[in-house]
């Protein structure tokens, strides 16, 4: 194929990949058990956040949650057995990715655990999340006490459950619509959920006081989710991932599909290469720390929530969410809109209906092109939190960090490979 | 062997050149528009690298597989 024809293949492959992904009707169905989603997912298997790795190479935090997760599941009787447990190898691990499924930070999911359901009505297809556990002391930043592990149980045996019955009773509810508020009310949906999660409760109540008979209960739910801006993060990544799976495996496409990081490696997936794995080192997020807490205590860059930014949320859509630049430590309102500026550049088009006020509608950019990243130099800009080192304190504090370019080098590489032009 | 002819005329445009205030574009590293910045020298920076960071192998390659 000369040059003329292969450059007017990728764009067709490109524009195929941007429509699937622009048409994506996400609608949040149902929450079930991981073992009835993923029947893959048995006793002693764990899923974890970001690309494959093993025990022997995780980080701290994404160690101290598979100790807590196999005490939780019964799989261990304290957190030193199932460090030893873990070591011999006495657990599967695989990557969310690879199940229709992500989740934030260490991203752990294991059977008992209950899934949100997010289904694409354009493409058909399904994909899962945790539901999210509050801030602080938690799983997917690396806790794992008995406080951690007994919100989890709660969360298994009595909001999950009626959060599931809640949301059949009502029929779903859309998140293309949602989502297109929460944008105009200052989120971005990464490190600000803030007017999701409260747009999202107000849907949810009235099916909520329907599905639970014990007002106590009722209460107990409605404060949970009502005290947690971030509750909304977890839906906004299944969102992500059920856009973002149909546009794989579109053969010659340079398109993005997944970015995700485990604390030891970053990992990205482009459409014409299907569900092989390019990976670089991942980089230290540079932010602001909670009180007591520095620079010095941060682990490295973790989780799968950089599905956000894939879609062109997060850090893409940082001029939307002004308060956030502060939170994270990304400066002043003019540099979020400058971050934004330089996603343009990276990104093959604007969602027709996730527009940014502040920029007279313009659509965030979306469709991460790697010939682009690698082209200029701009990698992707990821708002994240940012977990302890050690393993079973939690969250520190939160900020900015960037792709590495070594993961979209090899993968315009291996293109060229599949392509016969090296 | 250069014709002279073909030099520019300098004996016309540089005197034009001292007499007004410069006007610069800078290309590339920003400190240089910056430290101009702060001399209140008119200067639009233009934020250009060579692509894929000058990395040959993989300029070949952006340009074959490029729109």
């Amino acid at each position: 194929m000369d040059s003329t024809s292969l450059a007017g293949a990728i764009r067709s492959a490109n524009s195929k990949a941007l429509e699937i992904l622009l048409q994506g009707d996400p609608v949040l169905i149902d929450v079930l058990p991981a073992r009835d989603l993923i029947p893959e997912l048995k006793e002693h298997t764990i899923l974890h956040a970001g690309p494959p790795i093993e025990w022997d190479r995780m980080c701290g935090p994404m160690r101290g949650a598979v100790a807590g997760v196999a005490v939780f599941e019964g799989w261990a009787g304290d957190l030193d057995e199932a460090g030893v447990q873990a070591a011999k190898g006495c657990f599967e691990f695989h990557p969310n990715h690879h199940f229709s499924a992500v989740g934030p930070m260490t991203g752990l999911t294991t059977c008992s655990q209950p899934l949100l359901v997010v289904e694409n009505r354009a493409t058909g297809n399904r994909a899962y999340c945790t539901v999210n556990e509050g801030l602080g002391k938690v799983m997917r930043f690396g806790g794992n006490d008995e406080s951690v592990r007994d919100r989890l149980a709660w969360i298994r045996d009595s909001l999950g459950p009626a959060l599931g019955t809640a949301l059949r009773c009502c029929g779903g509810i859309p998140l293309r619509p949602l989502v297109t508020r929460g944008l105009t009310m200052g989120d971005e949906m990464h490190q600000r959920n803030v007017a999701c999660s409260s747009l999202l409760l107000r849907e949810l109540a009235p099916a909520l006081a329907s599905a639970v008979a014990d007002h106590s209960d009722l209460s107990e739910m409605l404060a949970f989710m009502g005290s947690n801006d971030q509750f909304f993060l977890n839906i906004a990544m299944a969102m992500g991932k059920s856009i973002m799976d149909p546009v794989r495996n579109i053969e010659q496409s340079t398109v993005v599909t997944a970015m995700t990081r485990n604390g030891t490696d970053f990992g990205i997936r482009i459409s014409g290469l299907g569900d092989e794995w390019f990976t670089a080192p991942v980089e230290m997020p540079a932010g602001l720390y909670f009180p007591g807490f520095s620079a010095a205590d941060a682990n490295p860059d973790m989780g799968d929530s950089t599905i956000i930014e894939t879609i062109g949320l997060g850090g893409f859509a940082m001029a939307a969410a002004p308060a956030v630049a502060g939170f994270v430590g990304a400066g002043s309102v003019a540099e979020a809109a400058g971050i934004t500026a330089r996603m343009r550049e990276i990104t093959l088009g604007e969602h027709p209906e996730w527009t940014i006020v502040s920029e007279n509608y313009q659509g965030v950019p979306t469709g991460i092109d790697i010939r682009l990243v690698v082209e200029t130099g701009i990698v992707p800009t990821i708002n994240t939190g940012i977990a302890h080192r050690e393993p079973g304190i939690g969250q520190v504090g939160a900020g900015v960090v960037k792709a590495p370019m070594a993961c979209f080098e090899k993968a315009l590489r291996a293109l060229g490979e599949r392509l016969g032009l090296s | 062997m250069s014709d002279q002819n073909d030099a520019p005329d300098t004996g016309r445009m540089c005197p034009e050149l001292l007499q007004s205030p410069p006007r610069v574009i800078n290309v590339g590293l920003a400190v240089f528009a910056a430290d101009l910045d702060a001399q209140d020298v008119d200067v639009i920076h233009v934020d250009w690298r060579p692509p894929a960071g000058g990395d040959e192998g993989l300029a070949r390659l952006l340009s074959m597989l490029a729109d």
